[in-house]
């Protein structure tokens, strides 16, 4: 693993698309071996700053390091060393589970054991299926699969539970924090309140591009008890839901 | 999620990404039944199509009607059956041989006059009542006994080579070769595209160089067997003449995958959407379905367009294979055509990769 203290370092992040800007200045520090949460209504720069964090767009202006590294000097370096699942990204549906984990894990100079991948996400009795016979959530869990083939330091999850039933995102819980547990790095995204409580150590609210409360679960939730009045039904009882309808002034599922 | 441990680089060639990503591109073309029926059924269904359509036949024998009326006409009867290049048919009655004539169930009617002679009663426009007149007058002047003052003898050549079949295999040869590498590589990559995949593979260190020989391997391995398949067939089925050097043949049929595997490139290097990118496919083929000499010579079109078609990849590759099979040329003998080729290869690989989204 690389020596460093931060898996990720973000500075003044900014990038527009036009006249749109969708990131505004964003500052972003995760230590290493810390499970990160971004969370934010839709449009608020959450996927576009993941995706500048990955390599796969270019930044208009500030620094990212990425495990002590920047994309400028050591691109293909980092690939090796990221697991990434990207939202909208569909595995063909021709290939099998097994074979479509073989692909990833052939693009990698080291990595895990394809097998031992496919049990940890408990694809196993799917080894020979096609991906499109697959569920949503067993679509989802291959997603993670081949970020994990890679046997990666730092995993990037763009909302991996979004239009999962219950059953399925429990499932992707454990296997997120099982890849935790290993003492490794993740930067999720999630429009689920229960999920950054759960899983993440810290966590950030991004709004119109920028970070506008920053810490852990049980700090966020605390900080509302004093800024608001609290919800008269169960003001004991504020939840990091609280915290963001109040911070950005939506609901949680506002389009 | 305790067993962590990383393997080796021993890499087996299986595990190499360049195998793995060629594997993909066999395995997503061969779990798709229509690519598969598109690529080998269907230029032999249109191949036996052709060939039974524009197969080679005797000339019809003309048909010419008598009506059996008295003893001449029972002569002119007797003269006709005896020659073998016409049919002659006998009537009762002048109306059913009239209505004959006028429904075209025969080419003319040969009638007695009444005085010993030969009345004929047909339409001069027709030409097969024209050929039939001849014929038939020929048949009744022989049996009343006319002899012909010069000997005649004959040599029959029929040549394989220049029946249209013939003509149309190398043409869909050609076709084929244009529709795989378009289709399976503009289909292929912009699919990727569109469904984000091309993307997610970019955030791995897979190198886009070997991604994109994967789809140059499967085309060269599934031009084998679109080539065998159809060759073989014409060859078996309607010989179909294979003069030239089979060597040559196969460089030929590769430079045009390559070329036309370059042409699909370029078509999928932008489009993101596959409603897109069919229509570019159709856009960029049409033209040289018609121009290029598929089906029939591109010699047809006026000679003001002429420049314009021979400078068409798929002009250029239906007149080498052309050459090749039914002239024996050799590839000294379809330079141009190879530089026409050759140049449509390079141009289109150039613009492709300076053009090419990877996302």
């Amino acid at each position: 693993m690389v020596t460093t203290e931060h898996a990720l370092l973000v500075k003044g992040l900014k990038k527009a698309y036009g006249d749109v800007v969708a990131v505004d200045g964003l500052n972003l520090d995760m230590k290493v071996g810390e499970c990160f949460g971004l969370i934010g209504p839709n449009g608020a720069g959450k996927t576009t700053t993941i995706e500048i964090c990955e390599g796969l767009l270019d930044r208009d202006s500030g620094d990212v390091e990425v495990l002590g590294m920047t994309w400028d000097a050591n691109g293909n370096q980092l690939r090796e060393k990221l697991g990434i699942q990207l939202q909208d990204t569909q595995l063909s549906e021709k290939l099998t589970v097994s074979e479509t984990l073989h692909l990833f894990r052939s693009f990698y100079v080291k990595g895990r054991d394809v097998r031992d991948v496919i049990d940890a996400v408990q694809l196993g009795e799917k080894n020979n299926a096609r991906v499109g016979t697959l569920s949503g959530g067993q679509k989802q869990r291959l997603a993670i699969a081949c970020a994990l083939v890679g046997d990666p330091d730092l995993l990037f999850l763009d909302e991996p539970t979004t239009g999962l039933d219950p059953q399925s995102r429990r499932r992707l819980w454990s296997l997120i924090e099982g890849f935790k547990a290993t003492g490794r790095s993740i930067l999720l995204t999630t429009h689920y309140m229960d999920e950054a409580e759960k899983l993440c150590d810290r966590v950030a609210i991004v709004d119109h591009g920028r970070v506008i409360a920053l810490g852990t679960p049980a700090e966020l939730i605390e900080s509302i008890g004093a800024t608001i009045p609290a919800p008269p039904p169960r003001a004991s009882s504020a939840s990091l839901e609280d915290v963001f309808v109040a911070l950005t002034g939506r609901t949680l599922r506002d389009e | 999620m305790s067993d962590m441990e990383t393997r080796t680089p021993s890499r087996r060639f299986v595990d190499r990404s360049i195998v793995q990503l060629t594997l993909v591109r066999f395995r997503e073309f061969i779990r798709q039944p229509e690519a598969v029926f598109w690529t080998f059924v269907f230029p032999i269904l249109l191949a036996v199509g052709l060939g039974l359509a524009f197969r080679s036949r005797a000339p019809e024998r003309p048909l010419i009607g008598v009506v059996s009326s008295d003893a001449t006409a029972a002569g002119i009867f007797a003269s006709l059956q005896k020659d073998s290049t016409l049919t002659a048919e006998s009537f009762t009655s002048d109306t059913a041989a009239q209505h004959a004539l006028r429904t075209a169930k025969v080419a003319i009617l040969a009638v007695s006059d009444g005085r010993g002679g030969v009345r004929y009663i047909y339409d001069p426009q027709r030409s097969e009542s024209a050929i039939a007149r001849l014929v038939a007058d020929r048949a009744i002047q022989t049996g009343a006994g006319r002899a012909d003052p010069v000997a005649v003898s004959e040599m029959k050549v029929t040549e394989r080579g220049s029946r249209y079949i013939d003509f149309v295999i190398p043409g869909l040869l050609g076709m084929n070769l244009m529709g795989s590498g378009i289709w399976g590589l503009g289909f292929a990559i912009v699919d990727s595209r569109s469904k984000r995949l091309l993307k997610r593979f970019m955030a791995t260190p897979m190198s886009r160089a070997e991604y994109l020989m994967s789809f140059l391997f499967s085309r060269m391995f599934f031009l084998i067997l679109e080539v065998v398949t159809l060759l073989g067939f014409g060859v078996l089925a309607f010989k179909v003449p294979m003069r030239g050097s089979i060597l040559d043949l196969a460089l030929i049929c590769i430079l045009s995958a390559l070329t036309f595997g370059g042409v699909g490139l370029l078509v999928a290097s932008r489009a993101k959407t596959v409603e897109g990118v069919s229509g570019l496919m159709n856009f960029v083929m049409l033209p040289m379905w018609i121009l290029s000499g598929v089906f029939f010579s591109s010699n047809n079109f006026p000679s003001i367009v002429q420049p314009l078609i021979r400078i068409l990849p798929l002009t250029a590759v239906n007149d080498a294979l052309r050459a090749n099979m039914l002239e024996g040329a050799s590839l000294g003998g379809v330079a141009p055509q190879l530089i026409v080729i050759a140049a449509w290869l390079v141009i289109s690989f150039a613009a492709a990769l300076k053009l090419f989204r990877w996302r």
